[in-house]
């Protein structure tokens, strides 16, 4: 099981990629060279500091901080979540709608997978807590995202249709029912894709990881099929759950489209 | 007459209603259409019509939304009422606070049971609003009809009987226009909110519409307020008519 460690050499050798990679970026003027370069300044920090945490927590098994670093990911989740809508929702709505799906979905799968899957102990086995808790919460937050910001374009690039359908009688939930299940479905399709592709055309993340670090092959495929199936459940229910909550927070308690509740044009 | 086409429309209409689009049983809006009600309520079965009063059905107390009002209105059962006026004067917003579907102050009565007392939706079905541009969410013109329509009254608007069959995409922005306000009819609303149903009509379609409109509003009895741009045709359709200008009602001579 030996890992031959990379250097700071290595890394830096590496990181030329990312050097010529902004230089191109100059020369056809393509204007992402600071994200590109403040993305990756951000990635090795914020990487390098992880790196720290998880070795204090992993000597520190203890429940509160393990709790405290999952609450953490959460929140930060939350803002990402938020950050990456077009036209989110006014007031705080925003950012507790994602989260809370997030947090109901991702740490309901990850607390099942760890104390009757998995089975570790003490359940909250940093080890294993943390890394799953970020694959399924990063997961679910893309899908949430995605979700969240077509529920939006399609209330306001529709409205005249939900409207006609409120004018004829029909309930908030009929009315915005094709947006709701279009903008769920667009939430699954990149877990259904992953899911589909998984070993054929790309070997994911953390099976790559495992097998890197020594793990035979089929043990990392079993974990891995975990984690798939972890991930499309958290996407899943969660994309549901805040798909739900939004479009309820469209209508108000006369069961008017409420368009004003969005931020922006 | 009216009574037995009643019962066959509700009879046509009962085995769908969990479709959702049609009003669920026991509304008390739609208890006036039920042959019932209708007894008690205007004596026509039992012949005393002159003894029993014909109430107020829509009436706008000191109704206000965006630009428009504090505004009163009376709108009787069985009558038309035409409002004019400008473009921008408020007209649609008016009838959409009327629908329920903009928020407002002030309170909208039908029958003396006021709209904030009522589920949204209900009120919609019996207080519906046609807009002056039809818009339509699936591929057929049939599935926007979860319920029947009388059988004349495609024939009436110089319709295809097949026109049901239609796609969407293929019909002229008349024929929508036209469908739509079937498609309004077919939940028998007892007000119907009409922002100017012959706006893409020739003048003969125009009159099917308006002919068929005021059958419905006799036959039903229903409520209709009616925007108009033509002089004219307010004249032809309307008991009385009312010109909205900065936000207020004022009556026109007929």
């Amino acid at each position: 099981m030996n890992v031959i460690a990379l250097s700071a050499v290595d890394l830096s050798l590496a990181a030329l990629l990312i050097l010529a990679l902004a230089s191109l970026s100059r020369h056809l003027r393509l204007g992402v060279e600071r994200q590109l370069l403040l993305s990756a300044a951000r990635s090795t920090i914020q990487l390098l500091l992880i790196g720290l945490v998880l070795k204090v927590l992993f000597a520190n098994a203890d429940l509160l901080w393990v709790a405290t670093m999952a609450g953490l990911m959460l929140l930060v989740a939350g803002r990402e979540v938020m950050a990456r809508q077009k036209r989110r929702l006014r007031g705080s709505w925003g950012f507790a709608i994602g989260t809370l799906s997030m947090f109901v979905s991702s740490f309901a799968v990850t607390v099942l997978a760890l104390a009757c899957i998995i089975g570790t102990t003490p359940w909250y086995a940093p080890q294993y807590a943390i890394p799953l808790l970020g694959m399924v919460l990063g997961n679910t937050m893309n899908g949430i995202s995605l979700a969240l910001d077509r529920l939006t374009q399609e209330a306001t690039g529709k409205r005249a249709i939900i409207e006609t359908r409120l004018a004829l009688g029909q309930e908030w939930q009929q009315a915005i029912g094709d947006s709701r299940r279009e903008a769920i479905r667009v939430g699954l399709i990149p877990i259904i894709n992953a899911m589909a592709a998984a070993g054929i055309v790309s070997l994911p993340g953390m099976m790559t990881g495992q097998i890197l670090a020594g793990t035979p092959p089929v043990e990392a495929v079993n974990y891995q099929i975990l984690v798939m199936f972890l991930i499309a459940g958290g996407t899943g229910f969660g994309t549901a759950v805040a798909v739900s909550l939004a479009a309820r927070r469209l209508f108000d308690e006369r069961q008017r489209l409420r368009l004003d509740r969005l931020h922006g044009q | 007459m009216i009574h037995d086409n009643k019962l066959a429309r509700s009879a046509a209409c009962v085995p769908k209603r969990h479709a959702g689009q049609c009003l669920p049983p026991g509304d008390p809006c739609r208890d006036a259409s039920s042959p019932d009600s209708e007894v008690g309520r205007y004596g026509q079965i039992t012949g005393h019509r002159q003894a029993v009063p014909i109430t107020t059905m829509l009436r706008l107390a000191q109704l206000a939304t965006r630009h428009v009002g504090p505004l009163s209105l009376h709108v009787g059962l069985g009558e038309c009422v035409c409002i004019q006026g400008a473009s921008g004067s408020g007209k649609t917003l008016l009838l959409r606070a009327i629908a329920d579907l903009d928020p407002h102050q002030g309170e909208i009565y039908l029958d003396e049971q006021p709209c904030s007392a009522q589920p949204a939706a209900r009120w919609r079905a019996a207080v519906t609003l046609l807009m002056a541009e039809s818009h339509w969410w699936a591929e057929r013109i049939g599935d926007h009809f979860p319920c029947s329509i009388e059988a004349d009254w495609l024939a009436r608007l110089a319709l295809a009987p097949e026109a049901l069959d239609w796609s969407v995409a293929r019909c002229s922005t008349g024929e929508r226009q036209r469908l739509a306000l079937l498609r309004a009819l077919m939940g028998r609303p007892t007000v119907l909110l009409l922002d100017e149903p012959t706006g893409n009509l020739d003048e003969q379609s125009t009159r099917l519409v308006e002919a068929l409109l005021d059958d419905y509003r006799q036959r039903q009895p229903a409520a209709l307020l009616w925007i108009s741009h033509d002089d004219r045709q307010a004249a032809r359709v309307a008991e009385r008519r009312y010109r909205l200008h900065d936000g207020q009602l004022t009556p026109l001579p007929r």
